[in-house]
């Protein structure tokens, strides 16, 4: 019974507990045993909190068996990225200068879905900050996926990042959704590599307060799930305006769940061309040729549209998320909370340097390098300044787009996950994993990606769906028409 | 444009990160490769061009002008504020001396 209640979505756990035909208690339980059981092989979490999720559990049990109303998550056992700030929880944000930081106060988010009635089941590993794309720069260790190349061996592969524990968790069954933050594709890539579903809503819909900041002009929180209707679920239960955070849209919440429609007719889908780059990976390019056929065939005008300044976007953001970061990160000085390196007789400057060297891995330190390299006297003009007018013509190309169409269709991820390993002697290379996911992140777009099938080696691939501002549910109804006709059932086969 | 060696040891300096020799050349050759790759940006001519300040247009709220009015700003936090502090004295966050 407990094994079979962690395969079921959000919906039908909703719904099991609503009508009694199981409890919440033994739908924690049997996800709670999936972590402990997946731990040592698969590192996705940096704390398991099994009691956190059998008290709320037993709280939706005794309303329910009260005649109480219950909320939108009731019942739903969730990871929570461990970039959200949970009261009493340790929270690290994966880097060594927060190991030991127990919160005071819970983030807007994470309330927010207590307050629906899901309840944790741990602190998901990510990348430290994060700032990567292959969960291999957290403190604590990989994320090991649980997929694995047909034919090529055990080789561990990348989780995708920075949303990776929450991207092996769910493609795992250790929890049926996770909370993700995607500042340039940390939860789409990650999505897309693991076989899962995972929204960016519109920048502002989810607040940010007690979210740890990477850069705050770009980071969003958003749900990662088995399908389209768990993320619209968890989305509603996650958004809405909060006077905390001075970026918050003030806007009602719509209700995504009940305006899902997989039918397209009347809509138009565009079909960026600049993003059919040259060399462009053959499995790639044919699940994305799938995807116009599918959506064509779910009703959609499919129109060819011009993203101009597309080849722009992932410089212009390794300039503005390392500014941002670098003045983010400086809060980390081991006066008020977190790491101190004290080293003997050392002053207060000393003190600083120590603490941050110690306390930083090294793709953080290359961010505030950068980050504070470009923001330098005499050098803010041609570099930042510069980006932010690029983001500004990025932003345009969309809007002239979005003009013309609906939503527009691209793949997630240049490729499928890579091995361990295989990515970490070049950050350039790594940052080109972001490369169809950044420039809805620097327009503050509504994007999401849908697994869309396997590739020759037996991986998911996944399918990305932008969106205009404030239009969530144009990114849900074709992401749901992709999900139908995609049919993606597989799994990987479990080894851990 | 590059970085010297001497460059990034001044760019740490002024981020604040303690870095050794090792450190410093390990870190050269990998700045030098974003620099490089990021000049591409100047290829466009942005002379007409604003340079982006929020990315959905809003506006900035203001608080009412009530003492106390947010709970969270309000005061009376000084135990929550020292909670995780690596160091604290008598209600006040230690440091190491600052004046000679």
């Amino acid at each position: 019974m407990m094994n079979e209640l962690t395969k079921l979505t959000v919906a039908e756990i909703r719904k099991g507990v609503a009508e009694g035909t199981f409890t919440a208690r033994e739908v924690a339980e049997g996800f709670n045993a999936n972590v402990a059981a997946a731990q040592d092989a698969l590192n996705a979490f940096i704390v398991a909190t099994p009691d956190k999720a059998l008290e709320a559990a037993d709280k939706v049990d005794a309303d329910r068996a009260a005649g109480k109303p219950l909320g939108k998550m009731a019942g739903v056992p969730i990871g929570m990225k461990d970039l959200f700030a949970t009261k009493g929880v340790q929270t690290t944000a994966a880097s060594h200068i927060l190991e030991g930081f127990i919160p005071e106060y819970e983030s807007t988010v994470s309330q927010k879905l207590w307050d629906a009635g899901a309840g944790m089941l741990g602190k998901l590993n990510l990348d430290q900050f994060a700032m990567g794309s292959s969960n291999e720069t957290s403190y604590f260790g990989n994320v090991i996926s649980p997929w694995r190349r047909k034919n090529g061996g055990n080789a561990a592969m990348a989780p995708g990042g920075s949303s990776g524990g929450s991207s092996a968790a769910i493609s795992a069954r250790l929890c049926p959704a996770a909370t993700g933050t995607d500042t340039g594709g940390s939860i789409r890539q990650p999505a897309a590599f693991t076989g899962i579903t995972g929204i960016k809503p519109t920048y502002g819909r989810c607040s940010r307060w007690g979210i740890v900041a990477f850069a705050s002009s770009l980071d969003q929180a958003g749900p990662m799930a088995q399908d389209t209707r768990d993320c619209a679920i968890m989305l509603e239960a996650m958004a809405g305006f909060d006077p905390k955070d001075s970026t918050s849209l003030d806007l009602p919440v719509p209700e995504w769940e009940a305006g899902l429609d997989p039918d397209l007719r009347g809509k138009k889908v565009g079909i960026p061309r600049e993003y059919r780059m040259d060399g462009m990976d053959a499995d790639v390019a044919k699940s994305w040729d799938d995807g116009i056929a599918w959506l064509r065939d779910a009703g959609a005008e499919i129109v060819d549209i011009a993203l101009p300044h597309t080849k722009y976007a992932l410089p212009a953001y390794y300039i503005i998320a390392p500014a941002e970061a670098s003045s983010n990160l400086a809060r980390y000085d081991g006066v008020r909370y977190g790491l101190r390196d004290l080293p003997e007789g050392a002053g207060l400057q000393d003190m600083y340097a120590a603490t941050r060297a110690a306390g930083f891995g090294d793709e953080v330190k290359r961010r505030i390098l950068i980050g504070t390299y470009v923001l330098s006297a005499g050098f803010y003009d041609a570099y930042y300044t510069q980006a932010q007018k690029i983001r500004t013509l990025i932003a345009q190309d969309f809007a002239k787009a979005f003009e013309q169409v609906d939503v527009i269709l691209a793949p997630t991820a240049p490729t499928a996950a890579f091995g361990l390993g295989e990515n970490l002697d070049d950050p350039l290379a790594m940052y080109l994993n972001d490369v169809f996911a950044v420039p809805a992140s620097l327009a503050g777009l509504p994007a999401m990606s849908v697994p869309a099938g396997l590739n020759r080696e037996g991986l998911p691939l996944g399918l990305q769906v932008i969106g205009n501002r404030f239009d969530e549910q144009a990114v849900l109804n074709a992401g749901l028409a992709l999900e139908h006709r995609a049919g993606f059932t597989a799994e990987p086969e479990k080894w851990w | 444009m590059s970085v010297t060696r001497e460059e990034v040891a001044k760019i740490a300096s002024l981020a604040r990160i303690s870095m050794d020799g090792e450190a410093l050349d390990r870190m050269v050759p990998e700045l030098n490769g974003i620099l490089k790759w990021v000049e591409q940006l100047g290829e466009v001519d942005t002379s007409q061009v604003e340079p982006m300040t929020a990315v959905i247009p809003n506006t900035l709220r203001l608080r009412e002008d009530v003492v106390d009015a947010d709970p969270l700003t309000g005061g009376g936090k000084r135990d929550a504020v020292l909670a995780n502090a690596p160091a604290r004295e008598d209600g006040f966050f230690g440091v190491p001396k600052v004046i000679e």
